[in-house]
């Protein structure tokens, strides 16, 4: 039964434990949360992206309806800035607090928090907030359209070999330059805080749409001066998140401030221009990519120059040449990274953060290698192959790229393409064929996990990490399953509480790697402790040893003797029966390099009497280790490929290049992909599990699938068009250049 | 919300006699609650007309189709009668917004849409048209979206509308109702150029209500075709978009009608245009000379000089899709 090699739940399809709630709309979402005598707040934005805020003049707001209070710099608590440590567990998004001072930094930025009886009340007096401010000259409104150097970061280069001498002696030479522009997330929930004081302002409890209760806890703790145990955060349910609620936001902050000055429960939730300006974004990058190769198309050296862009209150760094180390074998290599602050809330990780970018930049690269070839891309891939980690020298756990590559191409018919600029065509449209690699990277954290199986029947897992909506859920549910042989039915999951033990961020396709072990080490420690109940006086099985015992379909057996755990608990009158797990990466670290990898196949309609482009069908297969859950995984890589077109064709942020103001905070503006613009899409998941990763063989599927989309679909629309687009998103405009 | 006062009007001169320059008409509120709750529109009144029995469409005698203020975009798109007769109309309906405002906003909602100028939605941004003499922070700012035919200095607002474009082709009249009682104005007087008062949109004074618009009676046989040019598939508004309507005399074009959307301060016909097509070969050629003609006074922004050659394509492919379905029609006719 503990035999994670021939599992009967884990691999298998299983539907939501939490579908039922969030379709009978039971599950609450922290902007829909109550609480009694609770009061609204509304953020007042920064109008201006550079300055300094003269005066708030606050008579007409106050006055207003249902008003209750309005704090800002005047009048705000002293408060502590956390220690902002990744390691600590106490990162926050943007190190600087709320109303610390009157210097405005970027448009958005908040200028006061107008608390009122109703979100409407709170809203309409947030506009009668008069904000007086001199404007100062010199703002930076992106790194776009400018050469600043930037500030080095040396943590985040790499380099081996001699590239540079290798660059200027390669037979062939790639030496392009690549731009991409800021996104934002839009997960479908935007942030909000609903803050609560107890105990006469002493213990604080928290509802936060956040992908790190424990972080949050820690950071809020430090800011409050509280001990970690008089402070909960809790997230039950997430509509999402893709890196902007890893760590905490001034919101969060300020929020808390409000319930406990008015001794009210205070629920603020950022409107969707205020989650666009100062609630997360992926930065804008520009990469210099130079590629090496003889002519038999082997790499001989590999230098990746970035910077990206943070914010004047933080040091956000979009590593994007993190994965190019790992990414082909090439003996001469340089990575470099370097980050310019511009008048935009603070960046922050967005799905596959850094690779994403670098991605784009070098498999368009490596495209281009191919062309000036005359190599097929496919090819040209496969000469390059790392069969082991360049960067660590490490062997890799398991590597599957190779049988990617086969597979997607295989499926998607790759052989039928005439490597032809603009060869193949259908009525008015141009056919284009494009494909690139991707990978990103398998980490793991560590993790506790308790368990509890109770005398009635049920077996409780909690822990204090979250489901953001990937189904986190459901394969903690699976884990406990499968180890027990419990119905799924019979399995309570409590997830989303930092009074939990402490489980990690919901990032970095880290989650199930990370958690499963936890949750399996807690769930056979409470198996222990009822082997020993059930053996020992007036047990079950008393007088056999521990190891005599069977576990399976919710109870223990010895031969044909079976009881259920219910009754092993009831026969010694015990209620319940305890289990501890504590799990986190170990010796394995030092042994392999873990990747994941995988390969997108992407065809392009490029109509050129109208200029316009679609993305006719993506074709992709992905090296992930073993899927949980294989529907939730497989969904997991087709919402990223639909992000990657977001982000080939649509997606970017527009700060006004007078004074750096966002000028499309809203969902029509910024231009996300739709239903209407969803390919055909064929997604196949290898099953290779990684056992040498962890014993569920999961190395985690959140990110993957967005990498290398993006570069896909401009590798086919040069096919299609024989424009090489470098910058994203390719807009209608460059579109035109090429017809 | 800002606090205002809201009633329901249960009859047309009730409805007309609410209206004051600080009151606005709520029917589908698409646009009129959007803005308010950007803080964009003050009304302090709001008068539902949703009560009013202007819902019908109808043929007249005399051929024209009249659609009731109030029928919603969806009824309208989906009606038999402008199905048969106005596909064109149809066409344009179903390639605007999404099904769920569609169900929401009504014919002369859409007439009344306002500009989606981002200056223009943001209240701290400047703009003449919002805040008149403020100026406007388009010209010199990012102005992808906005206007490279009838702007003027104090503004470059696209009229957002895909209906209307339809309806400019297709030539109508509004009927327009007061105290004092009707009077009808041209589809294509009805919006302003934005000159030096952007502010004033159209030609409805205080005190007036559009009760009907009223199409003239279809070409026959005839194609037609409305093309949408945008970054995304769906749910966006055009960058430019072209309605072209033509009759076929053999090869060559008999009547033809053009008008843009997404490129224009107002739904833009093209009578230039049109001339240039009537008794010339239904051929690439003769569309490409309209295109030219259609665009010839347009000038760019810094942002959107794309539109120019993009609105060119699209007049070009819509009169070529028209005329393959006026051959269909013609066809059809003669099997007839």
């Amino acid at each position: 039964m503990n035999d994670l090699t021939r599992p009967r739940v884990i691999g298998q399809r299983t539907p939501r434990i939490d579908g039922e709630f969030k379709l009978t709309g039971r599950a609450g979402y922290t902007g829909e949360l109550h609480a009694e005598g609770m009061l609204y707040g509304y953020p007042v934005p920064a109008t201006i992206a550079h300055g300094k805020l003269e005066a708030l003049e606050l008579d007409e707001a106050q006055a207003m309806p249902g008003v209750v209070d309005i704090f800002h710099h005047g009048n705000f608590d002293t408060l502590h800035r956390s220690p902002n440590s990744m390691g600590h567990g106490d990162q926050v998004s943007e190190v600087r607090l709320p109303f610390e001072d009157e210097t405005i930094h970027y448009h958005g930025q908040y200028v006061a928090l107008v608390v009122a009886k109703t979100f409407e009340q709170a809203r309409a007096a947030a506009y009668r907030v008069v904000a007086r401010y001199r404007q100062a000259s010199g703002a930076v409104p992106s790194l776009l359209g400018r050469d600043d150097e930037g500030l080095p970061i040396e943590s985040e280069g790499s380099s081996r070999g001699d590239p540079e001498a290798a660059f200027s002696g390669a037979p062939v030479k790639i030496d392009r330059t690549y731009h991409i522009a800021a996104e934002s997330h839009l997960q479908m929930e935007m942030h909000a805080t609903l803050a609560e004081w107890h105990d006469g302002g002493r213990r604080l409890v928290v509802h936060e749409s956040t992908q790190g209760v424990v972080y949050q806890r820690n950071a809020m703790a430090r800011i409050f001066d509280l001990a970690q145990e008089d402070l909960e955060v809790i997230s039950h349910y997430i509509g999402s998140g893709f890196g902007n609620k890893l760590f905490m936001w001034p919101h969060a902050v300020a929020t808390a401030v409000a319930a406990r000055r008015l001794q009210r429960p205070v629920k603020v939730v950022l409107p969707r221009q205020q989650d666009m300006m100062s609630g997360g974004n992926r930065p804008a990058s520009r990469q210099h990519i130079r590629l090496g190769a003889g002519r038999d198309g082997r790499l001989t050296s590999v230098i990746h120059d970035s910077i990206t862009e943070t914010s004047l209150v933080d040091r956000y760094i979009d590593s994007c040449g993190s994965a190019t180390p790992s990414f082909y074998a090439c003996d001469n290599l340089a990575v470099s990274q370097r980050i310019l602050p511009v008048n935009h809330g603070t960046p922050c990780p967005m799905r596959a953060p850094g690779e994403v970018s670098g991605i784009f930049a070098l498999e368009t690269a490596m495209d281009e290698l191919a062309v000036e070839l005359k190599m097929d891309p496919v090819e040209l891939r496969l000469r390059n192959y790392a069969e082991s980690d360049p960067e660590s020298g490490l062997p890799w756990s398991s590597k599957q790229l190779d049988k990617c590559l086969q597979s997607a191409a295989e499926r998607f018919g790759w052989d039928k393409r005439n490597p032809e600029v603009g060869s193949m065509r259908d009525g008015d449209e141009i056919i284009g064929y494009g494909m690139a690699s991707c990978t990103w990277f398998a980490g793991r954290q560590p993790c506790q996990a308790r368990v509890e199986l109770r005398a009635d029947g049920s077996l409780f897992v909690g822990c204090g990490t979250q489901d953001i909506g990937t189904g986190t859920y459901t394969i903690v549910a699976q884990t406990a399953a499968e180890l027990t042989g419990m119905p799924l039915a019979d399995i309570e999951v409590k997830l989303g509480e930092s009074g939990l033990p402490s489980g990690p961020l919901s990032g970095g396709s880290m989650a199930t790697a990370s958690t499963l072990p936890a949750v399996a080490a807690a769930v056979r420690d409470a198996l222990d402790a009822l082997k020993e109940v059930a053996t020992g006086n007036g047990g079950a099985f008393e007088g056999l040893s521990a190891d005599d015992l069977e576990v399976g379909q919710g109870g223990l057996s010895h031969g044909e003797h079976r009881v259920s755990f219910a009754e092993v608990l009831k026969t010694n009158k015990l209620a319940s029966v305890n289990g501890q797990g504590s799990t986190a990466p170990g010796a394995e670290q030092n042994a392999y390099s873990f990747r994941s990898f995988g390969a997108h196949f992407v065809e392009v309609r490029f109509d050129p009497g109208i200029s316009r482009v679609r993305v006719a069908r993506v074709v992709s297969s992905m090296d992930i280790g073993r899927a949980i859950n294989p529907p939730a995984a497989r969904n997991q890589v087709e919402g990223g490929i639909i992000m990657g077109i977001g982000m080939g064709l649509f997606e970017q942020l527009e700060y006004d290049p007078r004074d750096a103001r966002l000028i499309n905070s809203n969902v029509a503006d910024y231009i996300l992909p739709t239903h209407a613009d969803a390919p055909e899409i064929d997604v196949e998941l290898l099953d290779y599990p990684d056992f040498e990763f962890n014993e569920f063989g999961a190395r985690g599927v959140g990110e993957i699938g967005l990498t290398g989309v993006a570069p896909a679909i401009s590798n086919a629309l040069y096919h299609a068009t024989g424009k090489r687009h470098r910058d994203l998103p390719i807009t209608i405009e460059a579109l035109l250049a090429s017809s | 919300m800002r606090a205002f006062a809201y009633s329901r009007a249960d009859s047309v001169d009730h409805a007309a006699h609410r209206i004051t320059h600080d009151a606005a008409f709520v029917a589908g509120g698409t646009t009129l609650l959007d803005l308010i709750k950007l803080d964009v529109l003050k009304p302090k009144n709001v008068v539902d007309i949703n009560a009013l029995p202007l819902k019908r469409v109808e043929r007249l005698d005399d051929g024209r189709l009249r659609i009731g203020a109030l029928v919603t975009n969806t009824d309208l798109a989906h009606h038999p009668e402008v199905k048969r007769h106005y596909p064109l109309l149809s066409q344009a309906l179903l390639a605007g917004a999404s099904t769920q405002l569609r169900n929401m906003a009504t014919t002369a909602g859409n007439v009344m849409q306002r500009t989606r100028c981002p200056y223009y939605r943001d209240a701290a941004a400047a703009c003449n048209r919002r805040e008149p003499g403020s100026g406007c922070d388009a010209r010199g700012g990012l102005n992808r979206l906005n206007a490279v035919l009838g702007g003027s200095d104090a503004c470059v607002a696209v009229h957002p509308s895909d209906m209307c474009v339809a309806m400019a082709a297709i030539g109508a009249t509004l009927t327009l109702s007061s105290a004092d009682g009707e009077r009808e104005v041209a589809f294509g007087d009805f919006h302003r150029l934005p000159g030096d008062t952007p502010h004033i949109e159209h030609d409805l004074a205080d005190g007036e209500l559009i009760t009907a618009i009223t199409l003239e009676p279809p070409l026959a046989p005839a194609g037609s075709y409305y093309l949408k040019l945008r970054d995304r598939a769906s749910y966006e508004f055009a960058l430019a978009s072209a309605a072209a309507q033509l009759s076929l005399d053999g090869e060559m074009i008999g009547e033809a009608r053009v008008a843009l959307g997404g490129v224009g301060t107002k739904p833009w016909r093209c009578p230039d245009a049109e001339a240039a097509l009537v008794g010339q070969p239904a051929q690439i050629a003769t569309f490409e000379r309209a295109a030219e003609i259609a665009l010839r006074d347009a000038t760019p922004l810094e942002h959107n000089a794309f539109k120019i050659p993009l609105a060119r394509q699209s007049i070009v492919r819509a009169l070529r899709e028209a005329t393959r379905l006026a051959r269909d029609e013609g066809k059809q006719e003669g099997q007839v």
